[in-house]
């Protein structure tokens, strides 16, 4: 028997990104064993509970049997109607696991597995196919191939730890999204803007990334000079209608009653919750240190303060990808924009970075250094959360197995010689030349020749050692609770010391992208069809 | 380059952290409170648990140190009555020391591949094959058991006696043997190879050549090598010495493990079974003792038709058959690929025929034969069978449910590892429908393993045969027997047959 040896390679590839969802499926969950309210693996459960036992008017509505306190629904219908599969299968396996109201808290072994196993189920069946075929298709001639590129997205420890460890089912919102952004860039506007009514609909979270989606699928409409007006419109009608409908599909039964659509729509949007919960590597998290806004703005206000604010943020971003549009800028568009997003937004979840980490990835192939390093920085901001749910050990693990896998991947096409990325990581002989003619320069003038000339030399140099000390920071920070218990007065030291250190370079992400998309141009050929190249 | 696939296994390894755990972790934490806790004297006379200390003197001193460092951990896991004392950090530790003593083994898999011309076989093939073997990761990192330190020492030594560095060959197996005396099961090839090549010095061997090529000097080398190793470990217990021994060598067990290894005495047992059946259809007069063989779970059992086996039966079975590997391993010379080889039939033909197997035993024959595998396509063919079906008798070990998928997938990127890697190197075996390397037989025997698995865990419950409990175990255990059975035949006859032609490495 042959096989070939890239198909081989990619069964392994998957084999090892299940082994290590689960190896982490093994650690604890969140809220294991913390009465009264327990964690996110109780209000999924709790989810299954009521969708399977209650009428469906009443999933989203405070009745004597569903207490809104305790776990409340509150994602969109696609969730819902995913709780009430999974409970159905329960209540099929052991009718105790879902058993309205008495089974608040169950927790058993084979409970936990079988809850691990929903998640396993669709990340191997949604989220891994969409990364393959998203690699294998947009980005085909990158030095850094598909499927190194595929192996990475496969490691990266935030959504495994936060999926099978914490536990939440983030891979099928994230695998919708995949989907309509493989179909953006490869012209299928319709299937694309399909597959994102789906993420949205599985997770309202990924309005974060609705913005380049409209913006980019309404500029391509606009017509360019000398094409048809009526296309464009055509195509926009297309669109339109496709939304439309989609969302009508997924609502219908909850569009039969008005009030029953606004109770859905206030449980998905609440104001009420406040500013931030625990800490979060945003900018109002990283202010409040210095002024306390709880204390002095109201929620209402701080609402409309944090709406300006993210929306001044996204407005540079999409108003170049509108005006220029070209599909190289979609995914960093997104990048952007959920950026922005997380940075300045109201009512943020640490977990929530999962949203920018996913374009990233998905643009690693392109820009391969500045991406890992954010990937980094993204697990790394999700530390405190890590710590609370006992999962350090599993996040150690993943992270090293992750770093060791770009570790090979810069070995053989990063750092190969011709590569562009030179300029990011100065080779050794011309760091030796630099510092040669540092030497034999005698006066300031020469010395400052020199320099001019090793000038990429000495830019490389430098971002190579912001990115060290970086990374070793993260190290730092992240063995400092390991070893030190924090200080009485201030028990959150630790994680505020890391919302704030990441944030700051998510600050520094933000702005680097940004300008990453304004540097690429528009494109000429945009409307017709046309074949995706890239290096 | 041995490097970096040694780091991502360590990273798998530590994410297996919180898996389960068999006995073997409390009989470790055990030995770690009454090392630290008891003068030496007393270490081997202390019985407040079930689980006393039964490992020779090395591996005592090796929980000695290791009890310095869990002091820094979690003092309580060295508290002598805290009984199945497991906190976290106690787990932390105990996990890590493993995890960090498999330097040992990352070491000798290098010392071994670099034997070797240096190729893309030796530099990758090699030190992945002994580096992620799944044995090793299943019984040592989910099971737990310190297995890795001691195959890095065996693969050690191995690796200087390839070099003609007899001595501390010798030295490193010395070491090995203090730390389990399991592996005196492998002692005759040492014993036979460093006599003929150290002590005697001649490939004539005509007994006067002998006698005037007899070196003096080395084998009082090695002979104190030998006392100087022993008296070491032993020199504290000398007062205890029958209480140690007695300790290391219990004969009170049965002749089979709770779970059948897959060796001839499964077939044996299944057989006297399938008899005691006949008979008693036919209405012979057979001696009713069905209670006796309920799925092997009483440790001492009796045969219903066929002869009772004693210890003593089958140590002169196992060394019946070692006797012409050793014939044949003196007149091959200073050929160690020979030597190796040799190691491999003995520690099969003990596993086979042993008293009380573990099913872990057959790694002893594994590992050494992954060497082999890249050097000869012989070799490698019985390597694929053996390691295919011997890895896959060490799954059963592994119950608990949440296990299923990581031992699943362990197993098969393993398999298809090994069956990738030297089908590569040895491309002209390659056929349409069989596996490559193996023929037609052999490839559907191993293509039969997925129907057993599939019954094993899903079919049996579901055809609802719950009054036999015991058959999953018993099917794996014959099944795989057949091919342990089938692979000693087929490397015990290719060793006596062929003519021993060098080898390039």
């Amino acid at each position: 028997m042959r096989i070939k040896s890239e198909l081989l390679l990619y069964g392994f590839g998957a084999l090892i990104a299940i082994l290590l969802r689960c190896g982490t499926s093994l650690h604890p969950y969140s809220g294991q064993a913390k009465p009264p309210m327990y964690g996110d693996y109780e209000a999924q459960r709790h989810w299954m509970e009521i969708t399977v036992n209650l009428p469906l008017h009443d999933w989203y509505r405070n009745t004597s049997t569903n207490d809104l306190q305790y776990w409340g629904l509150d994602y969109p219908p696609l969730t819902a109607y995913h709780s009430y599969l999974c409970g159905f299968v329960s209540r099929l396996i052991n009718p105790e696991y879902v058993s309205l109201t008495k089974s608040r808290g169950y927790e058993t072994e084979e409970h936990k597995l079988f809850m691990r196993y929903t998640v396993l189920l669709v990340d191997v069946f949604l989220f891994l196919p969409a990364v393959v075929v998203y690699f294998n298709n947009v980005y085909k001639k990158t030095r850094v191939t598909p499927l190194l590129a595929t192996f990475l997205t496969f490691f990266y420890p935030g959504l495994i730890l936060i999926d099978h460890g914490h536990f939440q089912y983030n891979c099928v919102s994230l695998a919708f999204t995949v989907y309509a952004i493989l179909f953006v860039c490869t012209q299928r506007p319709i299937l694309g803007s399909f597959f994102f009514c789906l993420a949205l609909n599985y997770k309202q979270m990924e309005l974060y990334h609705s913005i380049p989606f409209f913006v980019y699928l309404l500029g391509t409409c606009v017509p360019n000079p000398g094409q048809n007006l009526l296309a464009g419109i055509k195509k926009l009608a297309k669109i339109s209608i496709t939304v439309l409908l989609t969302f009508a599909i997924i609502w219908a039964p909850f569009l039969i009653d008005m009030s029953t659509t606004l109770q859905v729509l206030r449980r998905l949007f609440p104001v009420a919750r406040g500013i931030f919960e625990d800490k979060v590597a945003n900018v109002w998290c990283t202010l409040n240190v210095f002024y306390k806004f709880k204390l002095h703005i109201g929620n209402e206000q701080m609402f409309r303060y944090c709406t300006i604010a993210t929306l001044v943020s996204v407005l540079p971003s999409s108003v170049d990808l509108f005006l220029r549009p070209n599909v190289k800028k979609f995914v960093i568009a997104l990048v952007n924009s959920s950026l922005a997003f997380f940075l300045f937004s109201f009512q943020v979840h640490e977990k929530t970075i999962l949203l920018v980490a996913l374009p990233v990835m998905l643009y690693l192939p392109v820009e391969p250094i500045v991406c890992f390093w954010f990937s980094i920085l993204s697990v790394f901001s999700m530390v405190p959360l890590f710590l609370k749910d006992e999962l350090m050990v599993a996040t150690i693990s993943l992270l090293l197995f992750y770093l060791i896998t770009f570790h090979i991947v810069w070995e053989y096409t990063i750092s190969r010689k011709g590569s562009k990325y030179d300029v990011f990581v100065p080779r050794y002989d011309k760091i030796m030349q630099l510092i040669n003619e540092i030497k034999k320069s005698r006066n300031y003038r020469s010395l400052l020749n020199s320099v001019s000339k090793n000038y990429k030399t000495l830019q490389g140099l430098c971002r190579f050692l912001l990115m060290s000390a970086s990374l070793g920071g993260c190290a730092l920070f992240l063995t400092l609770p390991l070893v030190f218990n924090p200080p009485a007065d201030y028990p959150d030291l630790f994680s505020l010391i890391i919302s704030v250190y990441s944030c700051f370079h998510f600050l520094a992400f933000f702005l680097y992208f940004n300008i990453v998309q304004f540097s690429i141009p528009q494109a000429v050929e945009d409307i017709k069809h046309f074949k995706f190249k890239n290096d | 380059m041995i490097c970096v696939p040694f780091l991502l296994l360590s990273c798998v390894k530590l994410l297996l952290i919180p898996a389960y755990r068999s006995t073997d972790f409390e009989v470790h934490r055990n030995w770690l409170a009454i090392t630290s806790n008891l003068p030496i004297g007393k270490w081997y006379y202390e019985e407040g648990s079930e689980w006393t200390l039964d490992y020779p003197p090395l591996f005592a001193w090796f929980e000695y140190t290791l009890s310095i460092f869990a002091n820094w951990f979690d003092p309580q896991m060295l508290v002598l009555s805290n009984h199945n004392y497991a906190s976290f950090k106690t787990i932390l530790f105990q996990r890590l020391s493993v995890i960090f003593t498999d330097i040992i083994f990352a070491y000798g898999s290098y010392r071994c591949s670099s034997i070797f011309k240096k190729s893309w076989k030796s530099q990758i093939v090699l030190p992945m094959l002994l580096l992620t073997n799944v044995g090793l990761l299943l019984v040592d990192h989910i099971h737990f058991q310190y297995n890795g330190v001691m195959y890095g020492f065996l693969l050690l030594s191995c690796a200087n006696i390839f070099q003609g560095e007899y001595l501390s060959g010798a030295f490193w197996f010395l070491i090995l043997l203090n730390f389990k005396h399991i592996y005196l099961y492998i002692a005759p090839a040492y014993f036979i190879y460093l006599l003929r090549n150290y002590c005697f010095s001649t490939s004539n061997l005509s007994i006067k050549n002998l006698i005037k090529s007899f070196s003096v000097r080395n084998i009082i080398y090695l002979g104190s090598t030998v006392i100087f190793v022993f008296v070491l470990t032993f020199f504290p217990f000398f007062g205890h010495l029958k209480q140690v021994v007695s300790r290391l060598f219990p004969f009170k067990r049965g002749l089979c493990h709770a779970y059948w290894a897959p060796n001839f005495w499964a077939i044996y047992n299944v057989a006297d079974k399938l008899l005691f059946v006949l008979g008693k259809k036919l209405g012979l007069n057979v001696t009713d003792q069905v209670a006796v063989m309920t799925g092997g779970l009483v440790q001492e059992f009796s045969h219903s038709v066929l002869p009772n086996i004693t210890p003593l039966i089958t140590m002169l079975i196992t060394v019946c058959f070692m006797i012409p590997v050793m014939i044949k391993l003196w007149f091959s010379g200073n050929n160690p690929i020979q030597f190796l080889r040799s190691i491999v039939l003995c520690a099969l033909t003990s596993f086979m025929f042993g008293w009380h197997v573990h099913e872990k035993a057959i790694m002893m024959a594994i590992i050494p034969l992954s060497i082999l595998g890249v050097a000869e396509s012989n070799d490698a063919k019985v390597f694929l069978i053996l390691s295919t079906v011997g890895h896959y008798s060490l799954l059963p070990l592994l119950f608990p449910e949440s296990l299923l998928i990581i031992k699943l997938i362990l197993y098969v990127l393993y398999c298809s590892y090994s069956f990738y890697s030297l089908s590569s190197l040895y491309p002209f075996y390659l056929c349409k429908l069989n596996l490559p390397l193996l023929n037609v037989l052999e490839s559907m025997y191993i293509f039969g393993l997925i129907p057993l698995f599939l019954y094993d865990h899903f079919f049996h419950y579901s055809i609802t045969l719950t009054t036999y409990p015991f058959l999953p175990l018993l099917l794996t255990s014959l099944y795989c027997s057949l091919g342990v059975v089938y692979s000693w035949l087929k490397y015990y006859i290719s060793f006596l047959t062929k003519c021993d032609s060098k080898l390039k490495l």
